[in-house]
């Protein structure tokens, strides 16, 4: 006997996945009819979990529960710490209301990045729900948002991402307006935008439009912080024949005086503290690997500021230079030294050992490694250890390192005495790391 | 949504759909019973979990992405990266990195039927994020379980989601452990077990391997590795009566299997090993590159393996070996393949082909597919005396990244985009 199951449960299903679309089955006889009734309760069942999973949640969440949740994830800590509980708060966030959408980006802390990215998720997932539900975005809260710089750099982009999914218009509208913004990645678009606007309008030859366009470019150039914008305006100033102190606008320090070499061979003196790690005597004679070594200036003109040690120095393999340069501040003032080098080192900031990295021929960049540090007033000292190895292969001869001052959005922090040419402490200046006073 | 038949487009106008009983059963039963009798048809991780096979598949032998002929779809990714899509039941999973210091991260989750995109999460790097340009942050290849996606960065943070988009967890392995990662990238894979997603960090710097439990992502164990450079993945082998997982690391020196479930060292064959290469496993062999291949073969869990071969013909270049019907395969530096016995390494044959590869190809319905770097895939039609070139077909865009099969369809990863090459239907 043919049975038939017309099985509403399935309309649960054909929601998710067929769209509204009433099915109906028919089985040959009736015994049949507990096997499909088995298989379609499983569909169901699966279908519902899915529901489930995609709906936001009905409950209405307090704003003091919704609080508790925020508060739970930005426990997060380093080595997992707090996770088992913002495991389970994150999937309530996630699962919060479009109208929450504000408070849960506002939840972004810049001081805490891991749980940045926690939150970020669950910030992703209700905008995301939202707009696949058929809802809006609340385009004016999330343009006042990004306009209000009480809230955290990480937590204005993430609300600028959301707007401009929404809403094509807000670039044109927001991005003038953020040349200078505290964000770097708001910055960044805005840059972007400056850059292809003057680039647009200077299509002339006339003179007066090439000036204007150097002019402009000049000026954008004051807000770029990126490495690859900064070298597209260099370029495009240089074919405007509009020349740039590079070096001065990434503040990177282009005059050292350089001693060694000293011995690292099998790169055991990474760790022999030399001379110049207990006191600076820029006149002393000290022993070297190969005999007596004496400090000597040398300026570098690259306009990244990178000291090639192998033509400062001679060529050496398990080798260490030692670089040393003074620093005048004006006030007490935090900043970054970031360091670039193929070769393993150590930077000392008046006599503090900020950072220390055994790596060899790894790869090197511009701000490749970030030392975060503290000028006093007056007279600071900054020291570099810089080791070669003894590999053999072509890729392994670079010794050499740049560093530049800046804070921590990468602006750079000049010394007061820039840029008339650094000169070599005199024979009867003798600057002590632990108590480096001019 | 995706992936949904649109009854418009269907022969059935009539909303009123009948499935006749034996047709439904016969499915069902079908469907039961590849799912019982040969496993799931995903493509889980790395290499499928390091044979870089996947059976019962029969994808197409040649393509056109000029014509359209077999090319499913094209998807336009948001960055760069060289990890393998990996495909879990109906999504593909692929990850990706952009912005200037390729420091904002991506996990993409794509419909395989349509490309397009079902969801996507992008999170701020916690650790380094420089790599070369033969490499990317988006190097390592995520992994899943079936219920979660683990996606792993050269920066070692580790994002674990589940497979509709809703965060697990998140670790910054890389700002827990800052000196950790390589400037030249990192690309070791995680795996994942019963209760743990493991990834391994070898570096000049601080070096480890590390057991997480996957629901919450804390530690489960840790262990400390040798301060080297070190490129290749782990994999998971099965050892003992009692089918012990063991996570077998790779290193310079060594060799080191590890208890997977408790980090503890069951045991340690000291050999020079490939730094970027990853050992492949048939069965109870294990294929190891460095110094030529070397077979071993570890039938306890807490016993050095045995030698079962030596090859030195059996060199890697960048690619990792794979496995099929007895045999075991390597493209070397010099673009050729060479195919030997897992039973005793006789080099079986050689083969030139065109091209430099980072890829490691992979083995579906009795054919190796190896994509070079210039893009262009190579088919060979394998057989225990020799390997016969079917066709070679351009994407038009370098290829680095590793394909995947499932459900009878290839997906590459190119430069810019993600393709589906599946027969036309």
């Amino acid at each position: 006997m043919a049975g038939q199951v017309d099985l509403r449960l399935l309309s649960i299903y054909s929601v998710s996945h067929f769209g509204v679309l009433p099915v109906r089955i028919v089985v040959p006889h009736a015994g049949s009819a507990f096997f499909c009734l088995a298989f379609l309760i499983g569909a169901g069942s699966h279908a519902t979990s899915l529901l489930a999973a995609e709906q936001a949640s009905t409950v209405a969440t307090k704003p003091d529960q919704i609080k508790q949740l925020i508060a739970t994830v930005n426990q997060v800590g380093p080595k997992g710490a707090g996770h088992a509980p913002a495991a389970a708060a994150i999937q309530e966030l996630s699962k919060l209301d479009g109208a929450q959408l504000l408070t849960v980006v506002a939840a972004i802390q810049d001081d805490n990045l891991l749980a940045a990215n926690w939150i970020r998720s669950a910030v992703e997932s209700i905008a995301r729900r939202q707009v696949k539900s058929g809802g809006s975005l609340p385009t004016a809260e999330l343009e006042a948002f990004i306009l209000d710089t009480s809230h955290s750099d990480r937590g204005r982009r993430l609300a600028y991402e959301l707007l401009v999914q929404v809403d094509a218009t807000a670039p044109r509208r927001l991005l003038p307006g953020l040349l200078n913004d505290n964000s770097l990645e708001l910055r960044r678009d805005a840059v972007a935008r400056e850059i292809a606007r003057i680039a647009k309008a200077a299509k002339g030859e006339k003179v007066e439009d090439r000036e204007l366009a150097a002019k402009q470019y000049l000026d954008v150039l004051k807000s770029t912080r990126d490495i690859d914008q900064i070298q597209d305006l260099v370029e495009r100033l240089k074919k405007l024949k509009e020349p740039v102190d590079v070096a001065r606008h990434f503040g990177f320090l282009q005059t050292w005086q350089l001693i060694g070499p000293f011995d690292n061979r099998e790169m055991k003196g990474y760790a022999v503290a030399y001379p110049p790690e207990e006191k600076l005597e820029f006149n002393a004679e000290l022993a070297g690997k190969q005999g007596a070594v004496k400090w000597t200036s040398h300026t570098t003109d690259d306009p990244y500021g990178m000291v090639d040690l192998n033509k400062a120095m001679t060529r050496h393999k398990g080798a260490i230079a030692y670089a040393a340069t003074t620093f005048d501040s004006a006030a007490e003032r935090p900043v970054e030294l970031r360091f670039g080098s193929m070769n393993a080192c150590k930077v000392w900031l008046n006599g503090k050992l900020l950072l220390e990295r055994e790596v060899y021929h790894a790869a090197t960049d511009i701000d490749q490694y970030v030392a975060k540090g503290t000028l006093k007033p007056g007279r600071n000292v900054i020291l570099l250890k810089v080791c070669q190895n003894e590999q053999t292969e072509q890729w392994a001869q670079q010794w050499s390192f740049q560093l530049r001052v800046c804070d921590s959005r990468g602006t750079a922090v000049l010394s007061t005495d820039r840029p008339a040419m650094p000169v070599a402490p005199s024979a009867d200046q003798q600057v002590g790391l632990a108590n480096p006073s001019k | 949504m995706q992936n949904i038949p649109n009854p418009q487009m269907t022969k059935h106008r009539d909303p009123m759909v009948r499935l006749r009983w034996p047709r439904l059963a016969i499915s069902t039963l079908a469907a039961i019973f590849v799912l019982t009798t040969v496993g799931h048809a995903d493509w889980r991780s790395f290499r499928n979990g390091g044979t870089g096979e996947l059976v019962a598949q029969n994808p197409p032998i040649k393509w056109d992405v000029k014509t359209g002929e077999n090319v499913a779809w094209k998807t336009a990714l948001p960055g760069k990266g060289v990890s393998s899509p990996i495909v879990v039941g109906d999504k593909v999973f692929v990850t990706a990195s952009d912005g200037p210091r390729q420091s904002r991260l991506h996990v993409i989750c794509l419909d395989a039927a349509t490309g397009k995109k079902v969801w996507e999460h992008q999170f701020w790097a916690t650790g380094r994020t420089l790599a070369h340009e033969t490499s990317a942050v988006a190097a390592p290849t995520p992994t899943s379980d079936g219920e979660r996606v683990f996606a792993f960065f050269s920066s070692n943070d580790l994002v674990c989601l589940d497979l509709e988009g809703n965060l697990q967890w998140y670790r910054g392995l890389g700002y827990d452990y800052p000196t950790a990662g390589n400037d030249v990238g990192m690309s070791s894979s995680p795996v994942v077990t019963e209760d743990c997603v493991i990834v391994q960090i070898e570096s000049q710097g601080e070096s480890f391997a590390t057991g997480l439990n996957k629901e919450t992502g804390e530690d489960k164990w840790h262990v400390k590795r040798a301060k080297s450079a070190n490129w290749s993945s782990p994999v998971i082998f099965t050892s003992g009566s009692d089918k012990t997982e063991l996570v077998l690391l790779q290193s310079a020196a060594e060799l080191t299997a590890l208890d997977a479930s408790t980090g503890e060292q069951r045991w340690n064959y000291q050999h020079e090993c490939d730094g970027i290469s990853s050992s492949a496993i048939d069965g109870d062999k294990i294929f190891l590159p460095g110094g030529g291949l070397k077979a071993l073969r570890a039938n306890s869990k807490n016993s050095p393996p045995e030698v079962l071969w030596t090859e030195p013909k059996m060199a890697a270049g960048a690619a990792s070996p794979v496995v099929h019907d007895g045999t075991v395969m390597i493209v070397n530096r010099a673009g050729v393949v060479n195919c030997a016995s897992t039973e005793d390494g006789k080099v079986l044959w050689q083969l030139r082909v065109k091209g430099k590869f980072w890829s490691t190809p992979l083995v579906a319905g009795g054919r190796m597919y190896l994509a070079n770097q210039d893009g262009l895939v190579q088919v060979l039609q394998l057989s225990k005396s020799r390997g016969e070139e079917l066709a070679a077909l351009e994407f038009g865009e370098e290829i680095l990244a590793s394909p995947a099969v499932s459900r009878d369809a290839l997906y590459y990863r190119t430069t810019g985009h993600l393709w589906k090459i599946a027969a036309s239907k």
